[in-house]
């Protein structure tokens, strides 16, 4: 295979890999701040037990976030030489920015957060806790310009050198992709948290141990990961699949399997999308809906992929057409799910419901898939354009790198990355099985003074 | 315009190397004083709530190279590609071995990250040297602004050079040393006792090194790219950073023997920065010298941003980097003075 191909396969794996981490630490990092606030709000220890055990989390997980985030930064340069070249006018605003706002805020209150809470007392705790909390927000958004520029490119204009030349910061800043794909990515976030928070909260309650701190997970879980569910799919999730329905109509088409151009459009719910015969097997498809939703009227036309050249669709329709009524599949679960929680909750059944419990301990990848497979839906949409409309992704990578060259660094991360992996699974193991209770050691002598810090 | 981003530029990545440079040469060190755990332990924590911050300085100053000049960062990203994936790597292993070596007790496991931190700070040190080196010496740049930058050839620099010859090689090994040193002043400020005592032990060795290869780093850079010195010698007001390099280079033993802690890495600081801040005064137009034909060099003016771009990036670039001093002020201050194993309550 050549560069290109290559360079496609390692930019996929490894900012999907990166990914995984950050999408927990941005929601994480609000749950963080909940927990806490509610500590010294109530002063119930067992709060800050869950700040200080998701903070253990939060740290072994933010630490593979940034290892994995460098080469990200990075790959720019060394795979799509000639896209930072062509864009790098405009979108190393953007990177510059998360550098300089956001990252730094990050890593200096990361070490606050971990290492200084006795030495600077709840206060300073609190506060390092938020600022990484906004931190870590700013990043998702100076990263999303970034994408969103490439999905919908505003604020540029073209120079005499054919580059990409910033022409209004604000537009670019402010451009109206962005904020529905960074509303829709970060509840996604708090959703991902949510789960994973409620997940330990029930394996601890179904094996009986901390019995009390895991309520709190769960109390918390299940009402952020409720309100985040709904705003996922509205209005965050509409307002996506109308950016779309406007700015990418081949991309709508795909993801929908919308083969041939029809007013009255159907929503497909489900089936088979058939590229060489150009329709979908055995479908079940509710009727109009599909203009309904994206144009808002039912006799809106919707254009199939009939309308457009073979050369500007995008090249992977089925991977695409599955991504994406997988992420809307499980959006709906996740409302289901966490509705029923909230329920049982309010009637105070939750914590004794042993067949729930099951079902909320396991639920934790799916959050992940979902946010995958929407990441999905985004780049391979975009194909076969780089920055949409005017640079094609075959025409960014870097000119002199060998396809050999990118195999065998992209071999080099996928033997590291496996590494990485297991190594943060286990830790991960070992920080839940240790639990939320302080250590014996800890207790004796160096019990966290929460009167005497203030 | 041009030129205070150029200026910026060089300060983001100054700054880097002093701060992640003590992270390095800290690695580079940390099997041969440290030797208990506790000591290894000590060495890490000096390091451990700011090194991420410290690297940050390096992505932040990517950042800006892709926005102030594109075609710099495009040409020299993909030209190093292997080397770079390499650094990279390091970076990785650096990363998770000073996360991950105190999450479990057992020593095999200990051990393991310790190395695994010394082998990758080392390495990176000699990174960092070859990759001044090869921007000093310049890289085969084509007329297309683009290069293939193969490991090595025949380990000369001339118009064909691979990312090894014997002057990057050099260039590396005053890096390591001068790191280690630097790595050597920070740890002697944050540790006490026996720990402290071995460091104090190989500082006059460490410079008396530094001070040997730096003097033939000079000899062989006036061989490989003499403009360099031509331009400094045309520019007076570069002949401040002499005297500074000159104060601190002569000042650090002094201040050592004095049992200053504090000057004694500041010495070390200054050091630094006054050799990164000459190297890049005397580089200026220049950023990436072709060796097939200087005509395809890529200079300030070739490859910068638009004008318009720049002089708003001025405002929000120097207003993040405010508040960035403000959170390093915050930081250091807050992590003062010795280290203290107690303070931290997630891992022991
Ligand atoms: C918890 C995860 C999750 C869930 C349940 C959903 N999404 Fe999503 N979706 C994401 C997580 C996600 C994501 C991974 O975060 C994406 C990728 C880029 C982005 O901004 O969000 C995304 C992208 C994305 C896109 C592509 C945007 C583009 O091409 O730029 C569309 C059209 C939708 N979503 C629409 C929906 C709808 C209609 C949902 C209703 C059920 C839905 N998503 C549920
Ligand atoms: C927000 C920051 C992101 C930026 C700037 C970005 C940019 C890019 C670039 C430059 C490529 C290679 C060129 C191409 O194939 O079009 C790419 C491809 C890809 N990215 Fe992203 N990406 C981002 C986020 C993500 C995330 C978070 C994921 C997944 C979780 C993802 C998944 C993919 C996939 C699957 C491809 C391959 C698409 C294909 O070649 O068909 N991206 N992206
Ligand atoms: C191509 C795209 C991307 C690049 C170049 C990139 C770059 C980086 C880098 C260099 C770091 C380490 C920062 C440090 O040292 O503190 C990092 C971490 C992080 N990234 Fe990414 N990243 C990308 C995609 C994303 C996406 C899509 C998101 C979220 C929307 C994101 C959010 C974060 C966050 C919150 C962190 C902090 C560490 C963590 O949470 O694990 N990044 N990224």
């Amino acid at each position: 295979m050549n560069a290109a191909g290559w360079s496609r396969i390692q930019f996929a794996f490894t900012i999907t890999y990166h990914y995984l981490f950050p999408q927990l630490t941005m929601g994480l990092a609000l749950l963080i701040v909940i927990f806490k606030a509610l500590y010294l709000k109530t002063r119930n220890e067992n709060f800050n037990h869950a700040a200080r055990f998701w903070t253990r989390i939060f740290g072994i997980n933010f630490a593979v976030g940034v290892v994995t985030g460098i080469p990200m930064e990075f790959q720019f340069g060394t795979n799509w030489a000639k896209f930072s070249n062509f864009a790098g006018g405009v979108i190393g605003m953007s990177l510059a920015m998360e550098g300089m706002f956001a990252f730094f805020a990050e890593s200096s209150f990361l070490g606050i957060l971990l290492f200084g809470e006795k030495r600077f007392g709840q206060k300073v705790h609190m506060v390092s806790a938020i600022m990484l909390f906004l931190g870590s927000w700013l990043s998702g958004y100076f990263i999303i310009v970034t994408n969103a520029f490439m999905q919908h490119p505003v604020g540029y204009t073209m120079g005499a050198d054919h580059k990409l030349h910033m022409a209004n910061p604000m537009a670019f800043l402010l451009n109206p992709w962005a904020l529905w794909e960074y509303s829709h990515n970060m509840t996604a976030s708090v959703v991902t948290a949510s789960f994973v928070v409620a997940s330990v909260g029930a394996f601890y309650l179904l094996i009986g141990r901390h019995r009390e701190v895991a309520s709190l997970f769960l109390k918390v879980a299940v009402v952020t990961g409720f309100i985040a569910s709904v705003i996922q799919v509205f209005p965050t999730g509409d307002g996506q699949s109308r950016m779309i329905s406007y700015y990418q109509k081949p991309t709508l088409a795909a993801m929908e399997g919308k083969f041939r151009t029809s007013a009255h459009a159907g929503l497909v719910l489900m089936g088979q999308p058939n590229e060489e015969n150009g329709n979908i097997e055995n479908p079940v498809v509710v009727p109009s809906v599909l203009s309904a939703l994206a144009y808002g009227s039912a006799n809106s036309k919707v254009k199939g992929l009939n309308s457009f050249p073979k050369q500007d669709r995008p090249d992977n329709l089925v991977l695409l057409y599955y991504a994406y009524h997988i992420m809307v599949g499980l959006g709906t679960f996740f409302i289901l799910l966490t509705g029923i929680s909230l329920v049982m909750l309010r009637k105070n059944l939750l914590m004794n419901s042993t067949p729930l419990l099951w079902v909320i301990m396991l639920a934790f990848p799916f959050p992940y898939i979902a946010t995958t497979a929407g990441w999905m839906v985004t780049e391979i949409g975009r194909q076969p354009w780089l920055v949409y409309g005017l640079e094609r992704t075959i025409q960014g990578v870097s000119p002199t790198v060998s396809g050999g060259d990118v195999a065998f660094s992209t071999l080099g991360f996928l033997g590291l990355y496996l590494v990485v992996g297991v190594l943060f699974l286990y830790m991960i193991g070992r920080t839940i099985n240790e639990g939320p209770e302080p250590h014996a050691e800890m207790t004796s002598g160096t019990q966290l003074p929460s009167a005497t810090a203030n | 315009m041009t030129i205070i981003w150029f200026a910026l530029i060089a300060v983001a990545l100054a700054v880097y190397v002093v701060l992640d440079g003590f992270d390095f040469g800290a690695g580079i060190l940390h099997l041969f004083v440290a030797h208990t755990d506790e000591e290894r332990r000590t060495v890490l924590a000096a390091i451990g709530p700011v090194w991420d911050g410290n690297e940050v300085w390096l992505l932040a100053s990517g950042g800006t190279l892709v926005f102030v000049f594109p075609a710099v960062y495009a040409a020299g990203f993909s030209g190093f590609y292997l080397p770079l994936m390499m650094a990279l790597w390091l970076l990785i292993l650096r990363g998770i071995s000073i996360e991950f070596r105190s999450h479990e007790k057992h020593w095999i496991w200990r051990s393991f990250w310790d190395g695994v931190f010394a082998f990758s700070s080392l390495l990176m040190a000699v990174i960092l040297g070859a990759a001044l080196g090869n921007v000093i010496r310049g890289v085969p740049l084509t007329q297309q602004g683009y290069f293939h930058g193969p490991l090595f050839t025949n380990f000369m620099p001339g118009k064909n050079p691979g990312v090894l010859d014997w002057y990057t090689v050099l260039v590396g090994v005053f890096a390591t040393v001068a790191l280690a040193l630097h790595g050597a002043c920070y740890l002697q400020l944050k540790t006490e006792g026996t720990l402290q005592k071995r460091l104090n032990a190989t500082i006059p060795a460490l410079w008396a090194a530094m001070l040997a290869t730096g003097l033939l780093t000079t000899l062989a850079t006036n061989a490989v790219r003499p403009e360099l010195y031509a331009n400094l010698i045309l520019r007076p007001w570069t002949w401040l950073l002499a005297l500074m390099i000159a104060v601190s280079v002569f000042g650090l033993p002094i201040a050592h023997r004095k049992g200053s802690e504090l000057f004694t890495f500041i010495a070390s600081a200054g050091t630094l920065i006054g050799l990164l801040a000459a190297t890049a005064a005397g580089l200026y137009p220049v950023l990436l010298l072709s060796t097939t034909n200087a005509a395809y060099s890529l200079t300030v003016y070739n490859s910068a941003n638009s004008q318009h771009g720049l002089q708003i990036g001025l405002i929000w670039w120097s207003t993040a980097l405010a508040i960035a001093v403000v959170y390093f002020v915050f930081l250091f201050r807050s992590f003062k003075g010795k280290v203290n194993l107690g303070d931290n309550v997630y891992h022991e």
